[in-house]
């Protein structure tokens, strides 16, 4: 039986573990000797009060909603893909080498290359640790920790040996104007609805969309999606059902890698067009907070990352009105979030359990 | 290269091993009796600011030491409350732990000295200053073995020596008294140990309170004796570092001690040479700094003598009803 109604778990215990998770905050920002009302109102202002807050929470959350999927697809096969950060930098590199490849003239001609190149290095990435988990049992998460650090050091040899421009910044040269992607600015100029100029957010954002959907079929509306999920319940039941955990493991670590690597198409083409070394700026571990909250589905991760696209852009207007605070309260806000909604799930989940289980004892006698 | 670059090199490598070795050791604890911990990194970390905070603001290094001890156990005992009696992941838990403490360093830091996420600069009592060994002054002519006890053994703060002698300390606790017994048992089959009437969870808490204190010299020594204070993000690694080593080791004490020396070594390597060449072929900087992980990994896909982690690592212990 189960034991507790589908809206509690999956409306009810986020909220609960989020509400928690922003009380601790709170405290932690009046030891600081602050308000943290005012705080609130001040993120939620920077976040959410103009066309240029949204244009950077949603461009924030675009790259938490690749990084999400990526962390949520493997998840579904009981894969914890804890490399996101370096699937998506060596992402960031195939979307800069597609785009210095060539002199492109359109920009819709070069985003579909774009993406391509950024899934394939992204993808590349995660196949070796997908590999060495599906034939040798190595550790998925220690492999994939290991591979963040040694893509981080990678990127920094071809930045300042390899790809450098002239210059003293270890970053590539700029990318052809033809690369360029159209921001909500231009798009939503077309409609003649304002939208602030220099807000990042972009095309890249539709892509996310469609990624959201593509996930969404594939895990609940294909063979293969099925065979995910079956894998991830229950190995030996896949086994004797005929479902290769090889195929399985190599297949979804590819699937995963690739939609990370799918963010540089966000942050290095869409925004700064051009390779720098901090393109991916922690959005690969923010990835695990978004799929957590949102219950690993694709509606859940795209709100997910809605709300901590929010917190980031939040978190810079906070640290600019009140010095007193500065940004790493963000990374306050989302280990709280990650500890409460993921490992201190239990503390919020049992009582909540035994609540209905009694409820419902009463409602039957 | 002649015999004082070597001594150099290696000295560097004895002071950047120490951290290596004390989190290795702390998470050797926490896994061998069950529970993963990929928080070294944040326990360092918050162990590194609230030494060089509390030493700095009472001028004595050994209450920043107890300072940084505290900081770093109250972490051990989110991770133990989440991963034990909530049996939540415990993987997730340390990732949470150490954005935890990325960001309330530098968020206490700045309220605490408005510097800018650091602390002041320590000095005098309020760092660990090197120990001369007996007789290194008077044996330093002696040519060779002299010079190595001089230049090499000689001149450390104590939390060197306390890691390197916590390496047999490790190993007898682990290996020839009944908590060791226990707590090996703990992390193979929890099952057997409840039946025996053992407590699983006060055995799985000690260990992962030790991990924490453990953790805590790590980061003391980082900011109180490898360096004079505090800097952001100043752990840069060394806990995934330790991770890395504590696989490399195959989590066996001894081993371990190989582990961080090698590990230590390479980054004293790195930060010497630019590039090193090896038959002909220059190795980039960046390559010395990623070997301690490719390496972990060529161990971990078992082409080098297998990895095998404790058996019940990494779950929650739930007795039956």
């Amino acid at each position: 039986m189960q034991k507790l109604p589908t809206w509690a778990d999956v409306v009810l215990i986020p909220v609960i573990n989020l509400a928690l998770a922003f009380l601790v905050s709170g405290l932690v920002i009046l030891y600081i000797g602050e308000n943290p009302v005012h705080a609130l109102e001040v993120m939620v202002n920077g976040a959410m009060g103009s066309t240029r807050g949204w244009g950077y929470t949603l461009f924030f959350a675009t790259n938490f909603i690749f990084t999400g999927l990526a962390v949520a697809v493997a998840y579904h096969a009981s894969l914890f893909n804890i490399g996101g950060e370096g699937q998506a930098a060596l992402g960031g590199l195939g979307v800069a080498l597609v785009c210095l490849a060539v002199d492109w003239p359109f920009w819709w001609l070069a985003l579909p290359f774009a993406v391509i190149g950024g899934a394939l290095f992204g993808a590349a990435w995660a196949a070796i640790p997908a590999w060495l988990n599906a034939k040798r049992g190595s550790h998925i998460v220690i492999t994939t920790i290991m591979f963040n650090f040694i893509a981080s050091a990678l990127m920094v040899y071809l930045l300042v040996n390899i790809l450098k421009a002239p210059g003293m910044a270890p970053e590539s040269r700029g990318f052809p104007d033809g690369t360029n992607l159209p921001t909500a600015f231009d798009v939503l100029g077309l409609f003649g609805i304002p939208f602030n100029k220099f807000a990042p957010l972009n095309v890249a954002f539709l892509v996310a969309l469609a990624a959201c959907w593509g996930v969404w079929v594939l895990i609940w509306r294909t063979r293969l999606g099925y065979e995910i999920r079956a894998y991830g319940k229950s190995e030996p039941a896949a086994v004797y059902a005929g479902i290769s955990p090889v195929r399985i493991i190599m297949v979804t670590m590819l699937i995963s890698g690739g939609l990370a690597g799918l963010m540089g198409v966000n942050a290095v083409m869409g925004e700064a067009e051009r390779l720098t070394l901090d393109s991916v700026q922690g959005a690969g571990f923010v990835g695990i907070a978004v799929a957590l909250m949102g219950r690993n589905h694709p509606v859940g991760v795209f709100l997910a990352a809605v709300l901590f696209g929010a917190l980031y852009q939040g978190g810079i207007e906070l640290e600019f009105e009140i010095p007193a605070i500065s940004r790493e309260m963000i990374l306050v806000i989302q280990a709280l979030v990650i500890l409460f909604t993921g490992a201190l799930d239990g503390m919020v989940r049992t009582p909540l359990e035994r609540l209905f289980v009694s409820l419902r004892r009463k409602g039957a006698a | 290269m002649d015999l004082n670059t070597v001594l150099l090199i290696l000295d560097s490598t004895l002071r950047l091993a120490t951290p290596l070795l004390f989190a290795c050791l702390a998470g050797l604890f926490s896994e061998r009796a069950g529970v993963f911990d990929i928080g070294l990194e944040g326990k360092m970390l918050i162990a590194a600011f609230f030494s060089a905070a509390a030493a700095a603001l009472t001028g004595n290094v050994w209450l920043g030491l107890l300072a940084g001890c505290a900081a770093s156990m109250a972490l051990a005992a989110i991770h133990g409350l989440a991963s034990i009696t909530f049996r939540g992941n415990q993987l997730i838990s340390g990732v949470a732990i150490n954005f935890l403490a990325t960001g309330l360093t530098v968020l206490i830091a700045q309220d605490w000295f408005q510097q800018g996420g650091r602390t002041p600069q320590l000095e005098g009592g309020a760092r660990f200053q090197p120990i001369t060994l007996p007789f290194a002054e008077t044996l330093r002519d002696v040519p060779v073995f002299g010079q190595i006890y001089y230049d090499l053994i000689s001149g450390h703060t104590i939390l060197v020596y306390a890691g390197f002698l916590a390496v047999p300390a490790t190993w007898y606790v682990l290996f020839r008294t009944r908590f060791g017994l226990r707590l090996r048992a703990v992390g193979e089959n929890p099952g057997a140990v409840d039946t025996a009437g053992v407590s699983v969870t006060g055995l799985r808490y000690g260990a992962v309170m030790i991990c924490g204190l453990l953790c805590g010299f790590a980061g003391a020594y980082l900011s109180t004796g490898l360096s004079a204070g505090f800097v952001k993000d100043m752990s840069a690694g060394r806990g995934f570092i330790a991770l890395a080593a504590l696989i490399f080791a195959k989590w066996r004490p001894w081993s371990a001690l190989g582990a961080c020396l090698l590990f230590g070594l390479l980054d004293a390597l790195g930060n010497r040479f630019q590039s090193i060449e090896i038959a002909g072929i220059a190795l980039p900087v960046q390559f010395m700094q990623a070997l301690p992980y490719i390496l972990t990994v060529v161990i971990l896909a078992g082409f080098v003598g297998k990895a095998i982690p404790p058996r019940a690592g990494g779950e929650a212990y739930v007795k039956e009803r």
